[in-house]
């Protein structure tokens, strides 16, 4: 039997709530699919599963709220799923009503209520089926204390209030602000950062982007947020020390998986992970970015978009401040930040041009590295961006 | 479709992408994205929408002619004759 647990999706995640199990005892799940639906800081997240198996049984009732680490369903294996099926056959029925009693509950109240003999006009029965109101909650006014038209329009409205409330008591960038304030917190107490600066001459690295959205249709152009993204994982290969997490020694991550920070509206930042990102092309990546985004900005991400990010990459964009150095995401040991890109004078070679400059910095964890890896790193990220196009 | 036309879709799409704002308070002049809060990402599905709603390929070189809400508009009146 596997435990399937509330996930962590990230250092400042101490708890999620369980909002609504998608799966139920007797469904076959495999990896990657959605098994539940947890209200975190960061929003609504689809919590996926990573094993095989079948649903055993859901041990957490929705709209609990659960440590991290709490085990929330029991899943059977697939190695023994063969094994079993013999068992399951006998065991059939009960598999096949429980859904079917679950069904019973959800839709057709009203009807299950009839056979109770509640008595119900067959207006308000119809406005409660339509409303997903669950008669038996109700308490009629109607005569012999049947249910009316108005008893259950009044329920429908007492519903709203509810929901409206539960809204308004999880405003979301304030939560958001309070999962950045531990996490941010935790690194500045527990990690010794050092940091790093490299002035790197990008002109060439956005010609080639030009050159290669010239001749593409406005769908598939790219950002240089994705050229950026393939040259630091480029990068890493040959610096395993900093794509990796400290657990009170470093460990070294094998899959480069780069956090890359989004800024919300009104606030806050989130950072969606764009997971094996040395093995994947930029267009790959743009795409990656496409999808993570925007679901990212609306709070609609999947567990899996949180989880196992190996480095942070922050980039400020065209216009804005010039350097950025960041505060290192634990459990992570380093955080590269690219600032605002602008025309500058740039000697080379014995020669003034102007250039567009940016400034690259890399914050490590001195615990893990020392800054002589940390600026290895950054002479090899530049090498990278002066030939975009063997990236 | 008019220069209104052109706007009012114009304002639709921003609103999209920055649900917070209201585009429609932008002046003729006022470089939209800096005014918006508009970042590069959120500046391209702008550009999709619009290629998608009007069927304007707006090349990567002529992102400097549609900074402000009078470019922008000037500039899809011309390619839409």
């Amino acid at each position: 039997m596997i435990e399937f647990q509330m996930p962590s999706l990230g250092a400042d995640m101490e708890a999620g709530t369980l909002i609504e199990w998608r799966k139920k005892p007797g469904d076959a799940v495999k990896r990657g699919d959605i098994i539940a639906e947890v209200e975190t800081q960061k929003g609504l997240i689809e919590i996926e599963v990573f094993d095989e198996g079948i649903i055993g049984e859901l041990l957490i009732k929705e709209g609990t709220k659960v440590p991290v680490g709490t085990v929330m369903a029991l899943i059977n294996p697939t190695e023994t799923t063969l094994e079993t099926r013999k068992e399951t056959i006998s065991e059939k029925p009960t598999v096949k009503i429980q859904p079917t009693e679950e069904k019973i509950v959800e839709k057709a109240t009203a009807e299950k209520f009839e056979e109770r003999h509640i008595k119900v006009s067959p207006l308000a029965k119809r406005i409660a089926t339509e409303n997903n109101i669950d008669l038996s909650q109700i308490q009629g006014t109607g005569e012999d204390g049947s249910i009316t038209k108005d008893d259950v329009e009044k329920a429908i409205s007492q519903k709203a209030k509810i929901e409206k409330k539960e809204e308004k008591s999880l405003p979301k960038n304030l939560a958001i602000r309070s999962a950045i304030a531990a996490a941010m917190s935790k690194s500045n107490t527990d990690i010794p950062h050092y940091y790093l600066e490299k002035r790197i001459d990008i002109t060439k690295a956005l010609a080639w982007l030009r050159e290669a959205n010239s001749k593409r249709p406005i769908q598939k152009r790219l950002l240089p947020a994705a050229l950026l993204i393939k040259a630091v994982a480029k990068s890493l290969i040959d610096f395993p020390e900093l794509n990796a997490i400290w657990d009170n020694e470093v460990q070294i991550k094998k899959e480069i998986n780069i956090g890359f920070v989004v800024s919300l509206r009104g606030g806050g930042v989130i950072i969606p992970a764009i997971h094996k990102a040395s093995e994947k092309s930029i267009d790959e990546i743009m795409e990656a970015l496409n999808d993570m985004i925007p679901r990212a900005r609306a709070m609609k991400l999947r567990s899996s978009d949180l989880s196992d990010s190996t480095i942070t990459i922050t980039s400020l964009g065209e216009g804005g401040a010039d350097v950025v150095f960041g505060v290192i995401y634990p459990p992570q040991v380093a955080i590269i930040g690219f600032g605002g890109s602008s025309q500058q004078p740039f000697a080379e070679n014995g020669m003034l041009g102007i250039r567009t400059v940016f400034t690259v910095t890399l914050a490590g964890d001195h615990r893990a590295t020392d800054g002589l890896i940390g600026s290895d790193f950054l002479v090899t990220l530049n090498k990278q961006l002066q030939n975009p196009e063997a990236l | 479709m008019n220069e209104d036309e052109i706007k009012k879709l114009v304002f639709q799409l921003l609103k999209q992408i920055a649900p917070d704002t209201e585009p429609s308070t932008l002046k003729p002049d006022e470089n939209i994205r800096d005014t918006l809060d508009i970042d590069s990402f959120d500046s391209l599905q702008f550009l999709v929408s619009l290629d998608e709603k009007l069927g304007i390929e707006i090349p990567e070189q002529d992102y400097g002619k549609i900074t402000t809400l009078k470019n922008l508009v000037d500039y899809i009146l011309g390619k839409i004759k």
